[in-house]
């Protein structure tokens, strides 16, 4: 039994698209039925994930990069997410305006989403929103989202092939070295490549991948981790020096290391080939079984999300109807510890307490 | 959760003065809705998908051109081609008041002339919505 | 004591008394701001003009660092030129308001053009739909402009428009219709506004991105030096910033960053400073707050001499000055008692030619509502004439010189400019500097600051947060008939059929070669038009060649 909101998505009915999405957002508990009910297209789509920090033309080069699948004949969808303001919960998402040139191809669909208090995340519902589009028949669903806060490991859960975008003069050479990014990234682009600078920052970009690789396998060329650290210090602060090649270690990873482009999004510069090589490495990914071992990855991390979320929700419940502040009396004036009340709470949540 | 309130802001036609629409974008996010901004040169099509897109409540439409009696219909009646007439549509700018009668005839629920407080344009939007 | 001494005792039992007196009697406010929202001080005296030399920094009219004006009797030789921006419909309506102004006394032409014409689209391009004529002429062709100027004797006018990204189309026009008139382009006076940079930021009729649209501005500088000699080549504009929400430091800041860009890529293209310089000229906005506005056309004037000086080593005395139009504030005129913007305006043009501006445009008490009638707009010229013949000001060059507000505003006025401009210089310059939406984005946080400021009757709008009246619907403004939009379809249609495609079509592949080479497009454009190619077709051409502006919005 199909209700009539999944029909309508399946038949590419945009305002029902739409509607479903704004239900997603919403937590409208209907809204995740539909989209129980759309479950087998799920999967189908080819979702990519577009982050960098704020004006390096992330915007730009998606709407480029649209118009590069579309003329490979492929429908695209983008959710591109913006920050809410933290202090009146609303947002201006402006990403749209970059892509607006496409407002009337029948075979794209932009779809601009506020991270509704999620520090500089994405939306809670930006999974939802992707297999929304999925369902509707979407061959290719962008998420856009700028580089801060947690967005990057949001972004992981959610894309199958992460597209990490550095700018050169931004003030800050290093800026890709933040906790964790360098390891999410599949293809790394500088883009205004055309500025100065440039070349340094591609070069930079690779002996960090370069240096995170030897770091994952656990090799030096010499004893002991103090040498490798000590060459790794060398190399983070004269990025300028390439390794040479008797330092490098044997590339087991079929796929090397995940490549370094240079675009101009403005003129529509190295996008053809950036997207072949997006397009490339979903297909190895594909055929060797790397796509399904990491959405495995991903739809795990989405489940302890959705668990932890509907956890959420029910102490919401509970501020609602004064227990917490109850509790917090409690442990206050001593009557009760912190950790006995919280194991407290969990218990009444696992046996379904409503009280 | 209170539902958040989509608004498209739109330039339509070629009119390059955004000092307002920039300026209602950011009150309207002050006061907690979630604005999409478009920014210059829209078409009526374009904004018209933008807001369909979006699952917008409302488009606001910014004109100081003299264009807006041929502009303004034009976004209703695609409204109202594509079956997405519940979202509600006012418009703003240097728009003469005799004109005002002819467009909200043509479904354009209000116009704010200039001077108009971003206060006024919030609680319109709040108190008329057309959907939910 | 010395008078100095005397001075500072006498001012502190002053301010004693008065905030004894102020305990029981508070001042009207809290905190006393100009328009631009700057501090007011409770006094001024001799002491806060300190004890600068004065011949250094604010000197004799006609003399470095030209803070009095850039003329020794300013006023007293010729008045300001009075030019009144014009223009609508069709190109017969525009020119018969043209020689009704003539008429009335004004003394120079400014064209407005309608945004088809200003972004380079013709009246039958789909965007072009109930655009047509709406905020200016329309010109679609040669043809257009030859009606726009019937009658009109090119040598014996000066002649403004208003035009920015097909700035060189529709002055190779102006040329060819003076040829045609038997008058050689050496001859010719005027000014293109031809100002990129200000269109990105705040006016938004821009066509190219920027470089290829520097590389059209220094043709026209390159150009014109020769060819047309006497042709201001750039109307490098503040008016537009400021009504897009800046304040007053913001408008001289954005508008010297941006003429510090144009030299700077005119030099790259191999001029000789001393040979465009001259022919560069300003356009700044006249606001309500009538000292700081006067002040602020002051210090304009200095810092530009200073900067053509030292950075960019100009020997050509004419290349210090800073020459400008100004423009009465269109966006403080209120729709509400639309009378009483009359009042504003004078006051406006007050401060302007208190400043030393060259040429002045005063808006009509329409302005909120609709383009003037001919009544409002021979208002605003009388209002301009009364100035100069009735009210003394004219009479003696920059009478508010040694005024201790006056100059301590034109200081502080000078310092702020200079630490934007140092700002932007490390932002890599006007163009970099809009690219990352630096300026953009000072704009709209002054833009908003405004608006807070009347919405919470902290800022006093006459009429509009204060003195209120109940009115009924404004009668009798102008309508553009909207049958000018089909007529220049028709008219186009007729032209395309009647004229010799061939030679348009070899004339567009020309000037196809060209902008993918590095010669000057002056002479390609100017033959193009010549052929009847309309404006249109032109401008696709080179959008072809160079592509589209995609701005950038941050919030």
């Amino acid at each position: 039994m199909i209700d009539t909101l999944a029909r309508r998505c399946l038949d590419g009915d945009l305002r029902a698209v739409a509607r479903l999405i704004s239900l997603l957002e919403d937590g409208d508990k209907g809204a995740f039925g539909t989209l129980a009910a759309l479950k087998q297209r799920s999967g189908h789509a080819h979702v990519i994930g577009i982050t960098g920090p704020p004006g390096s033309g992330k915007s730009t080069l998606t709407d480029k990069l649209i118009g590069e699948f579309r003329a490979s004949g492929k429908k695209v969808g983008v959710i591109a997410v913006d920050p809410s303001s933290p202090f009146s919960g609303g947002a201006i998402l402006g990403d749209r305006l970059r892509m607006q040139g496409h407002a009337t191809d029948p075979g794209v669909f932009i779809r601009s989403l506020a991270s509704r208090g999620r520090l500089g995340g994405l939306s809670k519902a930006t999974a939802f929103a992707v297999r929304a589009l999925e369902a509707a028949g979407y061959d290719i669903v962008i998420i856009e989202t700028v580089g801060v806060g947690q967005s990057e490991i949001d972004i992981v859960k959610v894309a199958d092939t992460v597209v990490l975008i550095s700018v050169p003069g931004l003030g800050d050479d290093i800026q890709v070295i933040k906790a964790g990014i360098m390891e999410i990234g599949d293809i790394f682009v500088v883009n205004k490549s055309d500025r100065d600078g440039a070349d340094r920052v591609v070069r930079e970009i690779r002996a960090m991948l370069e240096t995170q690789a030897m770091l994952k396998r656990g090799r030096s060329v010499d004893a002991g981790p103090d040498t490798l650290s000590a060459r790794n210090a060398e190399i983070l602060h004269h990025g300028q020096n390439d390794l040479r090649p008797e330092t490098m270690p044997e590339r087991a990873d079929p796929f090397g290391l995940p490549p370094v482009m240079k675009t101009i999004a403005e003129t529509g510069e190295g996008v053809p080939e950036l997207c072949r090589e997006i397009l490339s490495r979903f297909e190895d990914a594909k055929a060797s079984g790397e796509l399904e071992k990491r959405r495995q990855a991903s739809i795990k991390s989405q489940l302890k999300d959705l668990v932890g979320w509907q956890v959420m929700d029910y102490f919401v419940d509970h501020e609602e109807n004064g227990r917490l502040d109850n509790l917090a009396r409690a442990i206050l004036t001593r009557k009760i510890d912190v950790y006995t009340a919280a194991r407290e709470l969990f218990s009444a949540l696992i046996k379904g307490e409503k009280q | 959760m209170e539902r958040k309130i989509r608004v498209i802001v739109a330039k339509p036609g070629l009119d390059g003065h955004d000092r307002g629409a920039k300026v209602i974008a950011r009150a309207l996010r002050d006061a907690g809705m979630e604005v999409i901004y478009t920014g210059l040169r829209q078409t009526p099509e374009q904004i018209v998908q933008a807001a369909i897109q979006e699952d917008a409540d409302v488009i606001a439409l910014s004109i100081l051109s003299g264009a807006h009696n041929h502009l303004f219909p034009r976004v209703v009646d695609l409204l109202k081609e594509k079956g997405a007439d519940d979202i509600l549509v006012f418009g703003g700018g240097v728009i003469p008041e005799e004109d005002i009668p002819f467009l909200k005839s043509k479904g354009i629920a209000e116009v704010f002339g200039p001077g108009t407080p971003t206060s006024v344009t919030v609680d319109f939007i709040k108190t008329h919505l057309k959907r939910e | 004591m010395s008078e100095s001494e005397k001075l500072e005792k006498a001012l502190q039992d002053w301010n004693a008394k008065v905030e004894k007196s102020i305990a029981k009697y508070p001042e009207r406010k809290a905190a006393f701001v100009t328009g631009s929202n700057s501090p007011v001080k409770r006094i001024y005296t001799p002491i806060d003009v300190g004890n600068k030399d004065k011949l250094e920094t604010v000197g004799l009219p006609g003399e470095f660092p030209y803070t009095r004006g850039v003329q020794s009797t300013m006023y007293r030789g010729r008045l300001w030129t009075m030019r009144q921006y014009a223009g609508f419909g069709n190109a017969e309506e525009s020119n018969a308001r043209y020689k009704f102004l003539l008429a009335q006394g004004q003394t120079g032409l400014s064209i407005a053009f309608d945004l088809p014409t200003q972004i380079g689209y013709d009246s039958d391009h789909p965007l072009a739909a109930g655009e047509v004529g709406k905020v200016g002429v329309a010109i679609d062709s040669l043809e257009d402009m030859e009606t726009l100027f019937g009658g009109i004797p090119l040598d014996k006018v000066s002649t403004s428009m208003t035009i920015n990204a097909p700035a060189s189309v529709l002055l190779a026009m102006y040329i060819a219709v003076a040829e045609k008139q038997g008058v050689s382009a050496d001859k010719l006076d005027g000014t293109i506004q031809n100002d990129i940079l200000k269109e990105y930021v705040a006016r938004g009729t821009y066509i190219f991105p920027p470089t290829p649209s520097m590389r059209l501005i220094t043709d026209i500088f390159s150009y014109c030096s020769k060819e047309v000699p006497s042709w201001n080549t750039i109307s490098i504009s503040g008016y537009h910033i400021r009504e897009a929400g800046a304040t007053a430091v913001q408008e001289v800041a954005f508008t010297l960053a941006d003429g510090i860009a144009y030299v700077d890529a005119a030099i790259k293209a191999g001029l000789d400073v001393d040979e465009f310089a001259p022919r560069l000229s300003f356009f700044f906005n006249a606001h309500n707050d009538l000292f700081e506005e006067a002040a602020k056309f002051r210090a304009a004037r200095r810092v530009w001499a200073h900067i053509m000086k030292e950075r960019f080593g100009a020997k050509n005395p004419k290349s210090l000055m800073l020459r400008f139009h100004s423009q009465t504030a269109g966006s403080t005129l209120t729709a509400q008692q639309p009378e009483n913007n009359v009042v504003r305006v004078t006051i406006q043009a007050l401060a302007a030619v208190l400043g030393g501006t060259q040429s002045l445009h005063t808006n009509s008490r329409d302005e909120a509502l609709a383009l003037p009638t001919e009544a409002s707009v021979r208002i605003a010229l009388r209002t301009q004439q009364i100035l100069a013949y009735e009210s003394g000001v004219a009479e003696t060059p920059d009478p508010l010189a040694g005024s201790y507000y006056v100059e301590t505003l034109t200081d502080s006025i000078e310092e702020g400019v200079l630490a934007y401009i140092k700002r932007i210089d490390d932002l890599g310059g006007a163009v970099k500097a809009i690219e990352q939406g630096y300026i953009q984005q000072e704009i709209q946080d002054s833009a908003y600051a405004w608006q807070m400021d009347v919405e919470k009757n902290e800022r006093v709008v006459v009429g509009l947060n204060k003195f209120q009246v109940k009115e009924g619907p404004p009668k009798g403004l102008l309508r553009v008939d909207p049958s000018v939009g089909e007529n220049q379809v028709a008219k186009l249609q007729a032209l395309r059929a009647r004229r010799d495609n061939a030679a348009v079509t070899a004339a567009l592949e020309a000037l196809k070669v060209a902008a993918m080479g590095s010669d000057n497009l002056m002479p390609y454009i100017l033959a193009a038009v010549k052929t009847y190619a309309t404006l249109g077709e032109v401008c696709d051409v080179l959008r072809g060649v160079f592509g589209e502006y995609r701005p950038s919005v941050m919030f």
